[in-house]
């Protein structure tokens, strides 16, 4: 298997504060990885990290090439395409043109037409609001336009930021099959930062635990969920 | 009756100069959240470099053209040298650059083109237009212009790549560059197009107040009453408020006793406040539907 992204010794600052304290941890081509811990462990700031939307030193390579010091708008040309926390809806515009805005750095007009339609069946509530303005949709339809728009890319790896906060448990699952899906039938990796520990090791393969910015515990998310250990000490079920 | 139709006629022209500013000032507001109080002085200077053409023997429209991919490419400058380092500064700060700007560009145009009035020509002639006394043909081109231009802005923003970018750049940026909008252009972009936008407001509205370096000021005003009016995050918004406040302005010249043109800013200014008052996000200002 190849890696995909390699993250090595990332320390990110917010101003004075270090959030983050030499962080490593890789990502292979095709794998469903997730990020896992308590609040204010760093989880955020780590996709942050990778997409510099934050200040930070270490090295960050995707597919081999070096990512540091790249603007957060040419980082998503690689292939990576970030879902935020919150969403990163534009509200004020149509589901659409929110489809369409995901495609913005593709030029296959054809392609793109396709790639919506693709969306549409893959989230079909989406198709029913088309035209209805983003901000009006529930928070799980949002959260589904997010990922459609993240998918709209073509994205080699799509980072996701707590997908399923906010949203009722069967919204979730929901969600997650489709994340699943996503990943096994499209071959997009994932790497997904949760806090719901239990939910986003059923769906991984690789799981990476972090506390106060360092990575604490790797390895194979059914080995970590079945570490009672593990599961008492860091992820509190 | 005829006095009536004859001033909102006459109020639809000059509400489309204003009409222009507004949209000017409405879209680099969207872009930046600061309103560009040198957007006047802009228009006002790229009005004398049309001028300047035409004395060395360039024809109107010629110099119209050129005028415009002048200012576009000046208003890009602009935002380049003097805003994009003040983009994470107080507003204060902005409100300090905007001024320097004015004062800068105001007292330019007085050294290079002096402080005297000078004649504007209009391509559309002063005859009365189609036969009528009501409205002049170079008032029916300002209007004419002015929807062409409206309606080639309203295709740009809703039905081009670039357009949708420019929207979404200015809505919610963070996401905008994760999607890998290159943001800050879109905000030089803005400012670019809003600086011709002015431009085209400043060599249509010359030929009626005359070109002087102090001629953009109170269109200007006029032009934030329109903005104020139509809510300043909208640029359909803006666009109506435009005409609102020019028919205002002349039916109340025409009816208010009093009110000739020494009272006329005035009116204006209180327009901007009572709306400030009464209904502060203006007539379309956004209600953004928002669910948690």
């Amino acid at each position: 298997m190849t890696t995909l992204l390699n993250v090595k010794d990332l320390r990110a600052y917010y101003g004075q504060v270090q959030a983050l304290h030499g962080l490593s941890f890789s990502l292979n081509e095709g794998s469903l990885t997730t990020l896992l811990g308590a609040n204010g462990a760093g989880k955020t700031t780590t996709l942050r990290a990778i997409c510099n939307m934050v200040r930070s030193t270490g090295a960050i390579e995707f597919d081999g090439k070096p990512l540091n010091n790249r603007s957060t708008e040419s980082i998503v040309r690689f292939g990576i395409a970030h879902v935020p926390q919150g969403r990163g809806t534009f509200t004020t515009m149509t589901v659409e043109e929110n489809l369409q805005l995901g495609a913005i750095t593709r030029k296959d007009s054809a392609g793109i037409v396709s790639d919506i339609e693709r969306m549409y069946a893959h989230f079909p509530v989406l198709k029913q609001r088309h035209t209805q303005q983003a901000g009006t949709l529930s928070g799980g339809e949002q959260q589904m336009l997010a990922v459609a728009r993240a998918l709209m890319l073509r994205p080699r790896l799509m980072l996701l930021d707590e997908p399923s906060f906010g949203l009722a448990p069967l919204v979730v699952r929901d969600l997650f099959g489709i994340l699943g899906k996503i990943n096994r039938e499209d071959k997009v990796s994932i790497l997904v930062v949760e806090q719901n520990a239990q939910l986003a090791l059923e769906l991984a393969d690789q799981a990476y635990v972090i506390e106060t910015g360092r990575i604490v515990m790797s390895g194979n998310a059914k080995d970590i969920a079945n570490n009672e250990e593990i599961r008492k000490s860091y992820l509190g079920y | 009756m005829e006095l009536f139709t004859n001033q909102v006629l006459a109020g639809i022209a000059t509400g489309a100069i204003y009409a222009c500013m507004a949209l000017a000032v409405v879209m680099i507001y969207q872009a930046i959240d600061h309103l560009n109080f040198a957007q006047g002085e802009m228009a006002m200077f790229s009005t004398f470099i049309s001028w300047q053409l035409m004395q060395w023997g360039v024809s109107y429209w010629a110099a119209f053209l050129i005028t415009l991919a002048f200012s576009f490419v000046a208003g890009i400058a602009i935002e380049r040298i003097l805003f994009k380092p003040l983009a994470k500064a107080p507003i204060l700060t902005n409100v300090a650059g905007f001024i320097a700007l004015f004062a800068i560009i105001n007292s330019s145009a007085g050294l290079i083109w002096d402080f005297t009035i000078k004649q504007y020509p209009t391509p559309f002639g002063s005859a009365p237009f189609l036969g009528s006394q009501l409205i002049s043909t170079h008032q029916a081109g300002m209007v004419g212009v002015t929807v062409l231009l409206l309606l080639g802005l309203y295709f740009f923003f809703q039905y081009t790549r670039i357009g949708l970018a420019m929207r979404a750049a200015a809505s919610v940026p963070e996401s905008a560059r994760l999607v890998g909008i290159n943001t800050s252009w879109m905000i030089a972009l803005g400012w670019g197009m809003a600086t011709a936008i002015g431009s085209i407001a400043g060599m249509l509205i010359a030929p009626v107040v005359f070109l002087e370096p102090n001629m953009m000021g109170g269109v200007l005003i006029y032009g934030f009453a329109a903005a104020v009016l139509g809510g300043l995050t909208s640029p359909f918004g803006a666009v109506v408020g435009g005409f609102l406040v020019g028919i205002f302005e002349n039916l109340a010249g025409t009816y208010i006793p009093g009110v000739g043109n020494e009272l006329k800013l005035p009116i204006a200014l209180a327009l901007i406040i009572s709306v400030l008052v009464v209904k502060p996000a203006g007539l379309f200002g956004r209600h953004i539907v928002k669910r948690v």
